[in-house]
């Protein structure tokens, strides 16, 4: 067992970690590492190879892996940063400030003086949409399949259906029609698509693969692979409607119902949301501990990478400022007005700038987004075609800011 | 007169672009960015689109190395494209931006890679 000393610790070498190691690098700190799972550092990007990564970032669009390679060519600019590929985070305890690492070089012991959480998200399983009949082989998480597809060469099957029609679902759809695979369909049990417009135009509109919206999977069969999915029109609450069932024959299930935070290693000692399993942060990207700090996915799912790498810069900035000078000013509560469903962060910390995330709870075809502190109106703005799946992004400047409960609202 | 409703894939914002035509003048509405005008102009005549997949790497620390187009390429082209992607190998080592088949197809596009692949040599 080693035990070593270091400024800022990073947990994740992806989009977030890599800009929290830039965002403290750049503050001027002696040291900073990052421990990654995984055999490279990219993190997810490695495998997003379509493309719509970068346009506020790096003001060009890029592919994942693009994205990646020009994040770590910023890293490497910083000969304090030193990136750990291999390491296995087993153990925090948070009393004594100590994360213990395993790696094939054995046990180590960091004593960071604050620590950066960038450990992202993990794809909702199937067990979280509870589907009737037997449990065959050729059922996948999106994720997976697009790791088999373009990291290690191999097909998941030759006829698919995709339920969930979030942003992964619908690029699997494409990725898949591309390599010869038929997607006879994608099913999403919401009346509107989980996903970007831009990716119902050009994944599924451009290869006229069918989406049926409200609509569920009601039965998987197949005995030792799968051989038939049966699919039912649900109805205004969500019970599937008898007679409107439909049948295929397919050998291949892809979920994308979403992502889940991954924040089960910190629940014992950090602040995290019941509902949506985030840890909650404030604008700086501080955890309810003061010295753990955490950004990306494990907070609150992003629709950009852009601006996961933006607000882990953010996290590490503030992470190195409060290894300088125990930095710890006054916070306060940003709460949820109407129509706002996905709120982040939790708190504002007094000399930030305040970068708020948003989704609506229902579509809103024309609304004024509005952010109150006390009786304050400190930012309003008009916004056309707002849909829960579609994130707001909203940055208020600290000079337009006091001290108070901040209220977001959007109204009709 | 031609009046096509549509959603801008330029970037991940999606703005509702109506797109009129008119005497074989083009009008865009509801773009947020010049690029909205030249995609609602393009997609009313000719639809291109990026196309990004992946191609066999030979003696790489991966089997693939993915690749895109380095510029949008006509929609109808997409699975000759594909076709030819799958047929083609290419020897590791790989760099981001490594010109892979120039002018694909006469489109004036080259398949580019987009990461690098490093080269193992078993011995």
């Amino acid at each position: 067992m080693v035990e070593k000393s270091v400024d800022v610790l990073v947990i994740g070498a992806g989009a977030a970690g890599l800009g929290a190691a830039i965002g403290a690098a750049r503050e001027g700190v002696n040291e900073v590492v990052i421990v990654e799972r995984d055999e490279r550092s990219g993190g997810i990007l490695n495998q997003c190879i379509h493309n719509g990564f970068g346009l506020h970032y790096f003001r060009e669009e890029l592919s994942g892996p693009e994205y990646a390679e020009r994040v770590k060519k910023i890293v490497h600019q910083y000969p304090n940063i030193n990136v750990k590929v291999e390491q296995y985070v087993h153990q925090i305890d948070y009393r004594r400030k100590e994360v213990v690492v395993a790696s094939t070089e054995g046990i180590t012991v960091y004593k960071p003086k604050s620590l950066v959480v960038a450990t992202g998200a993990r794809e909702r399983p199937m067990g979280g949409i509870l589907v009737p009949g037997t449990r065959p082989a050729g059922v996948f998480t999106a994720g997976v399949a697009q790791r088999f597809v373009n990291l290690e060469n191999r097909l998941p099957g030759k006829r698919a259906i995709i339920v969930g029609s979030g942003d992964i679902g619908l690029i699997m759809a494409r990725r898949l029609t591309l390599e010869g695979v038929e997607v006879v369909a994608v099913v999403e049990r919401m009346p509107y698509p989980g996903g970007l417009e831009r990716n119902i135009r050009q994944c599924l509109k451009d290869f006229n693969i069918p989406l049926y919206l409200s609509h569920t999977v009601v039965g998987i069969y197949g005995k030792e692979r799968l051989e038939e999915v049966v699919i039912a029109q649900l109805d205004e609450n969500y019970k599937p409607i008898p007679g409107t069932e439909k049948k295929f024959k397919v050998d291949t299930l892809v979920l994308s119902v979403g992502l889940i935070p991954q924040s089960t290693l910190f629940k014992d000692f950090l602040k995290i949301d019941p509902w949506t399993k985030g840890i909650v942060t404030s604008s700086s990207g501080r955890s309810s501990l003061n010295w753990i700090f955490a950004a990306g996915n494990c907070t609150v799912i992003y629709d950009l990478v852009d601006w996961v790498t933006e607000e882990g810069s953010v996290a590490g900035k503030f992470a190195a400022m409060y290894v300088k000078s125990n930095w710890e000013p006054a916070k306060f509560f940003i709460e949820k007005g109407q129509n706002v469903g996905i709120l982040f962060p939790a708190w504002y910390e007094e000399g930030t700038n305040l970068n708020l995330y948003l989704r609506v709870k229902k579509p809103i075809p024309e609304g004024t987004i509005r952010v109150k502190q006390r009786n304050n109106l400190i930012y309003s703005k008009k916004h056309l075609n707002m849909l829960p799946s579609e994130m707001l992004s909203i940055k208020i400047p600290e000079s337009k800011i006091g001290s108070g409960d901040i209220t977001v609202e959007v109204l009709e | 007169m031609r009046t096509e409703e549509m959603v801008c894939i330029m970037c991940p914002l999606g703005c509702h672009l109506t797109v009129r035509e008119e005497n074989g003048e083009i009008t865009v509405t509801g773009n947020r960015c010049p690029r909205g005008v030249e995609y609602g102009r393009q997609e009313l005549t000719e639809p291109l689109r990026i196309l990004t997949s992946s191609v066999l790497v030979e003696h790489g620390e991966l089997p693939l190395v993915s690749v895109k187009t380095n510029k949008p390429i006509p929609r109808k082209l997409i699975m000759q494209v594909m076709e030819i992607l799958k047929n083609t190998r290419i020897e590791a080592p790989v760099r981001v931006g490594d010109v892979i088949i120039n002018n694909i197809l006469n489109t004036g596009a080259d398949i580019i890679a987009t990461r690098n692949v490093e080269r193992i040599d078993v011995a």
